[in-house]
């Protein structure tokens, strides 16, 4: 039996959504999966993991702070001693850092960002590129398959296996080192990650209007506010929020765009949302084309409108 | 110290795509190119650092011998230097072949410090930055949004999924550059006239195989037509009936 390693990333000692996404891959394929965790949470998110079909789960001890490269050293390593066929993480902003890393070590090639895999034979995945104007079928890469996978287009599959928890001494050799986390404010959902994502663009008219967009996002209760490049250009909203081509792709299940007219880079970040809902003044925005449900119409009048009923739906 | 900045020549971001004959490649015939867009922050970041604690900018492309239009504008903006590894393969070289010939070109310089962007907006792999460190065995800091040099090392913040991070790192490093870093500059007209000046070296890359296979090259499925639920807030009740019935998800 094959054995596939998976680095998993958590919030306090809470395995990330997006990183149970990547073990849901890897047991999926039939393979023995051997869950790697880090951090001061280690033994505690190591728990959890044997419910989400990992055979064993690694801490690495010692590492109070993070460092990227000795992560890499350490998650290379157990892959070479386990004679691994594939190493998977999340494509989130450290899982993205992480892959190429690991891949480098084995002297492999990584594929990063990927929205499918398929185990069959020699693996082989499926990631958009040119922000997903295109879709590239890749494969190989060397002796192990190293991919990181986008956020929302796995699922996390409750799978009871052993979950035997070791533990390993981390790399005391680092170049570089997380000295500092400054959380989010409030319980904000990254755009990348929510499974609701409310973007807003120039049809708001001014940056104190976000705050419709803002409550609605709050209505869904686990929505993350995004934004167009034009707004963020134009300094009304973080660059963390831009989805487009010099933004973040995100694939959320429900994608809901007010006063966005669709320009190709934007579209480019959202068109692989599961539902996608477009509110604009102008009937003719090319985002009602890509569109499963549109609203013609002002976004003071719709967004409150729309607040309301989701608030009441939720009950 | 020596700066490198590392940038690709990638294609205009508002193209429409083609596939070509084959299946599995971009089909570039009419495309139009430019600097990815975070390699431009990579640039301004290597002349900025400069300016700041001296040294010396070497601008450096694996890509066709015809990228010299770029690269002159680099050079237009306070860039030393600026080298060409010329390959007509440029597109299709995996990130390991890539990030090779650039860690063996960036060793052989003298360099110290590395920026480019996070990301080339082509391919989107977001990888030849920490191979190059790794294989160069240097720190590496990707997603740099706020950076701060001091002698032998610096902190730099990125923003993540958590917040934003701080992290410290040694010199030597390879930084990669996200939105917010900087804001490029222009090109004044006595820097463009001195670039005239100036020559486009020309450097042989290391010829390293590609691993990964491009397989297929596709453009995605139309999305199925969607349709107008109304007009203005007379509309929602029929959107919230959708949402929960026909898509599920409310």
């Amino acid at each position: 039996m094959t054995t596939i390693v998976v680095f998993v990333e958590s919030a306090g000692s809470t395995p990330r959504r997006a990183s149970l996404e990547a073990l849901g891959a890897a047991s999926q394929s039939g393979a023995s999966v051997v869950a790697v965790v880090t951090g001061p949470n280690g033994p505690a998110v190591a728990k959890a993991l044997g419910a989400f079909g990992a055979a064993q789960v690694v801490v690495l001890t010692g590492a109070d702070q993070y460092s990227p490269d000795a992560t890499a050293k350490d998650c290379a390593a157990i892959v070479c001693e386990l004679k691994a066929s594939a190493f998977l993480v999340a494509a989130s902003s450290t899982g993205k850092d992480l892959l190429p890393r690991v891949a480098a070590l084995l002297d492999c090639t990584p594929h990063c960002d990927c929205t499918a895999l398929r185990w069959s034979g020699s693996a082989s995945g499926t990631r958009p590129i040119l922000a997903g104007k295109a879709i590239a079928t890749v494969s190989g890469g060397g002796g192990v398959f190293c991919a990181s996978l986008r956020p929302n287009c796995f699922a996390a599959v409750e799978k009871a296996a052993a979950g035997t928890v070791t533990t390993r001494a981390a790399s005391s050799a680092r170049l570089a080192v997380v000295v500092d986390v400054s959380a989010k404010p409030g319980t904000k959902l990254d755009v990348k990650e929510a499974p609701i994502v409310v973007s807003g663009g120039r049809g708001l008219r001014a940056p104190e209007s976000f705050s419709l967009v803002e409550d609605l996002a709050a209505a869904f209760g686990t929505a993350a506010v995004g934004a167009s490049r034009a707004v963020v250009d134009a300094g009304w909203r973080p660059h963390s929020e831009q989805v487009g081509q010099t933004g973040k792709t995100v694939a959320p299940q429900l994608y809901i765009a007010v006063g966005i007219s669709g320009a190709i880079q934007h579209l480019a970040g959202m068109r692989t949302s599961k539902v996608i809902v477009a509110i604009n003044k102008d009937a003719a925005a090319p985002i009602f084309k890509v569109a499963d449900y549109g609203i013609v119409g002002d976004a003071f009048e719709v967004l409150p409108a729309l607040t309301a009923a989701v608030k009441a739906a939720k009950g | 110290m020596h700066i490198v900045a590392c940038v690709k020549r990638v294609p205009l971001t508002d193209i429409q795509v083609k596939v070509a004959a084959d299946g599995k490649t971009l089909d570039t015939a009419g495309v139009e190119y430019m600097l990815s867009f975070y390699d431009e922050l990579a640039v301004e970041e290597a002349i900025r650092t400069k300016e700041k604690l001296g040294g010396e900018v070497t601008v450096l492309t694996l890509g066709p011998a015809d990228a010299s239009k770029e690269l002159r504008e680099c050079l237009a903006k306070g860039a030393d230097r600026a080298m060409v590894l010329p390959d007509n393969a440029w597109g299709t070289r995996d990130a390991r072949s890539t990030a090779k010939a650039l860690a063996a070109k960036v060793k052989e310089l003298g360099a110290q410090l590395v920026f480019t962007g996070r990301v080339a907006t082509d391919r989107d792999q977001g990888a030849v930055g920490p191979m190059l460190a790794t294989y160069l065995g240097w720190a590496c800091v990707t997603d740099v949004v706020s950076l701060e040099l001091t002698a032998g090392g610096g902190k730099a913040k990125r923003e993540t999924e958590a917040g934003v991070e701080t992290v410290q790192f040694s010199l030597p490093a390879v930084l990669t550059c996200d939105k917010g870093l900087n804001e490029p500059r222009f090109a004044g007209l006595k820097g463009i006239m001195a670039a005239k000046k100036k020559s486009i070296e020309e450097s042989t890359a290391e010829q390293v195989a590609n691993q990964a296979n491009f397989d297929k090259l596709e453009l995605p499925p139309p999305r199925k037509e969607g349709r107008i639920l109304g007009e203005g807030a007379a509309a929602v009740p029929a959107l919230i009936q959708a949402l929960r019935n026909e898509a599920k998800v409310l």
